[in-house]
């Protein structure tokens, strides 16, 4: 185990570069801001400090160390070129309160990431300022609630989620005042358009939808169901969550959605392990344009681009954020899509669903269960071990602890909840053949595994810096943050 | 492997148990197949007491190491109490789910039918096994 920085600590000694002069100018400050006592910072030299946290980087799985096929994540590379750009002082060194025409280069870039997007999807206007996926979310709901309320439809205030939906939407609709009702989906993966046309009618807001679906298969009946819906008078909101299966070949406007979010931080290839930070666009169709959220970039024939004056979205459901939406991310997207061109954008969908079919097949071919045989991957699929945890005793969890000894990031787990023991693996289209291969054959001692010596998989992982964690005991036993003096708080 | 449903109450498909008390209130608690499906609860929540819940509404969640799930009751019917033994030890959800891992009780409203569309034990178990094929 490392220690923990604070442990690492003597009393009085400092990192003198790092450390704040010893008599700051503190007489323009309110006394009633100030400090009494000093922070119980660690106490450590600079040297002690780098190396604390070069080792504790060195133990971290990432993208840029290891193969990282989380499911519904789409954890593709990231490249450096992005980075670098908005790395440039000239960027960085922006504040969000500069008057407008010292901003007019960025919110240049900004116009243009909003109109590639507005092509990529099929949507009349695309804006920015969401701070991550669940807030697109939650703003794209809420403008479907201020359509109908513009149109004095009080009494649409159910939103309906299919259960194979992403698991924030259900989440976001009650965020937004809705009541949920869940639509069931048949076996073969599709969502039953019978049990939808069943709870269509008056109260029908508009219906959640991610299409490929988080069980990894695309909606076949999609435009039918879209007439379903916009028949009875609901509108339909597309979840960008798995838009890399499909990005350039099928464009969600095209399908009948009428607003949607994608997450920047999957599709467009903004780092975001660790949680963040996250940004959403916000796309929206022709009649939803006067309730966007404020401020998004305009594109103003005589000053030029400049930020939303209220005119601009009269019926506007209002401000998200202080601020427009997470900068840093927002240029490594429009770098990204600038490198990759319209050639590569259509090129993301057709590599990522091949790596995924490619390992889906293989996988199969081991003995694995795909949890929808009879379909076609999308850029993510399912393999189901229900039957190895009754043949074996060995779980879905057993599998990915283990795949951490073969140097694999675990795949999503136990996710989506309609399919048991479940493994959702999305490799994205960055991964060469000699990475999916050297993946199979971890899949593969790991399910010689199961036969010969299935203790080693439910003891896994063996070679991490800590072993299996008692998630129980730290889902029941809050101990959330260090406290001087050895007493923790829950 | 799961323990047969008790036939001493009824079952609904989202896999809730009802038992009928003699003083007319309803006991509720998850089936044992809910409890191994979700694994290991660490957090039980119910609503409070005097709460009414329409017929298919969330009268509780079950927080476990892989998912949190509401809890239905099928009528109609005003929350009573909870089983307050839950806060502090939800692993007894995952021991005793017929016996000591009750959840809450319900009184059902006045005009509802507790018995309309559940199943009992026999058919219960059924519809497990059709699900699992």
């Amino acid at each position: 185990m490392i220690p923990l920085v604070f442990e690492l600590g003597r009393p009085g000694r400092r990192a003198r570069l790092q450390a704040p002069a010893e008599d700051p100018a503190l007489d323009d400050l309110p006394p009633a801001l100030l400090r009494r006592e000093a922070p119980a910072l660690a106490e450590v030299s600079e040297l002690d400090a780098v190396r604390h946290y070069t080792r504790l980087s060195q133990r971290n799985y990432a993208i840029d160390t290891h193969f990282y096929p989380l499911g519904s994540c789409t954890m593709k590379y990231n490249p450096r070129a992005s980075n670098r750009a908005a790395l440039l002082p000239e960027f960085l060194a922006l504040h969000p309160l500069a008057p407008e025409e010292d901003l007019r280069g960025y919110l240049t870039c900004l116009l243009e990431l909003e109109e590639m997007l507005a092509v990529v999807t099929g949507m009349r206007r695309v804006v920015l300022n969401c701070m991550a996926g669940a807030q697109g979310e939650f703003a794209g709901v809420s403008i479907i609630r201020a359509y109908h309320r513009a149109r004095g439809d009080e009494e649409r205030r159910e939103m309906l989620v299919p259960d194979a939906a992403h698991g924030t939407n259900p989440a976001s609709a009650v965020m937004a005042g809705f009541r949920v009702r869940e639509i069931p989906t048949r076996p073969d993966g599709d969502v039953d358009l019978e049990a939808l046309a069943r709870a269509l009618g008056p109260h029908t807001a508009g219906i959640m939808l991610t299409n490929p679906s988080t069980l990894g298969v695309f909606e076949r009946r999609i435009v039918e169901l879209a007439r379903l819906v916009h028949e009875a008078g609901g509108l339909l909101y597309y979840d960008g969550a798995n838009l890399n299966a499909i990005l350039g070949q099928v464009r969600p406007g095209d399908m009948g959605f009428d607003v949607l979010h994608l997450n920047l931080h999957k599709t467009f290839s903004t780092p975001h392990g660790g949680g963040g930070p996250g940004a959403a666009a916000l796309g929206v169709h022709e009649r939803l344009l006067p309730f966007l959220p404020h401020p998004f970039v305009v594109d103003d024939p005589k000053e030029g681009p400049r930020w939303s004056r209220p005119e601009d979205a009269p019926r506007s459901i209002g401000r998200l954020a202080s601020f427009h939406g997470n900068a840093g991310v927002l240029l490594r997207a429009w770098v990204y899509a600038r490198l990759l061109g319209r050639e590569g954008l259509r090129s993301v969908g057709p590599y990522a669903t091949l790596n995924a079919n490619y390992l889906a097949v293989r996988l199969r071919a081991l003995g694995y269960e795909l949890a929808y045989p009879t379909r076609r991957a999308g850029h993510e699929f399912l393999v189901t071990l229900r039957r190895e945890a009754k043949t074996y005793g060995v779980t879905a969890m057993d599998v990915a602890k283990r795949l951490l000894d073969h140097g694999v990031h675990a795949p999503t787990t136990y996710f989506p909840l309609l399919v048991p023991e479940c493994l959702l693996i999305e490799p994205t289209e960055t991964e060469s053949q000699e990475t999916l291969d050297a993946f199979v054959e971890a899949m593969a001692a790991i399910r010689r595994e199961m036969a010969e010596d299935p203790e080693r998989l439910r003891g896994a992982p063996w070679t991490t810096p800590v072993r299996r964690l008692d998630d129980v005991r730290a889902a029941r036993v809050l101990d959330l943050a260090w406290r001087s003096g050895g007493a923790s708080s829950a | 492997m799961s323990s047969p449903p008790p036939s001493d109450r009824r079952y609904t498909r989202t896999h809730e148990w009802l038992r009928a008390e003699n003083d007319g209130t309803y006991l509720l608690g998850i089936t044992d197949h809910a409890q191994s499906a979700l694994g290991d609860v660490v957090f039980v929540e119910v609503k409070p007491a005097g709460t009414a819940v329409e017929a298919g509404g969330s009268v509780a969640v079950v927080e476990s190491v892989k998912a949190a799930s509401d809890v239905y009751t099928p009528f109609a019917a005003e929350i009573v109490a909870a089983n307050a033994d839950l806060a502090q030890r939800p692993e007894v959800l995952n021991q005793d789910p017929y016996g000591e891992g009750w959840i809450l009780r319900l009184k059902p409203a006045e005009g509802s039918d507790p018995g309309a569309g559940l199943l009992d034990a026999s058919s219960y178990g059924r519809s497990l096994e059709d699900a699992h094929d």
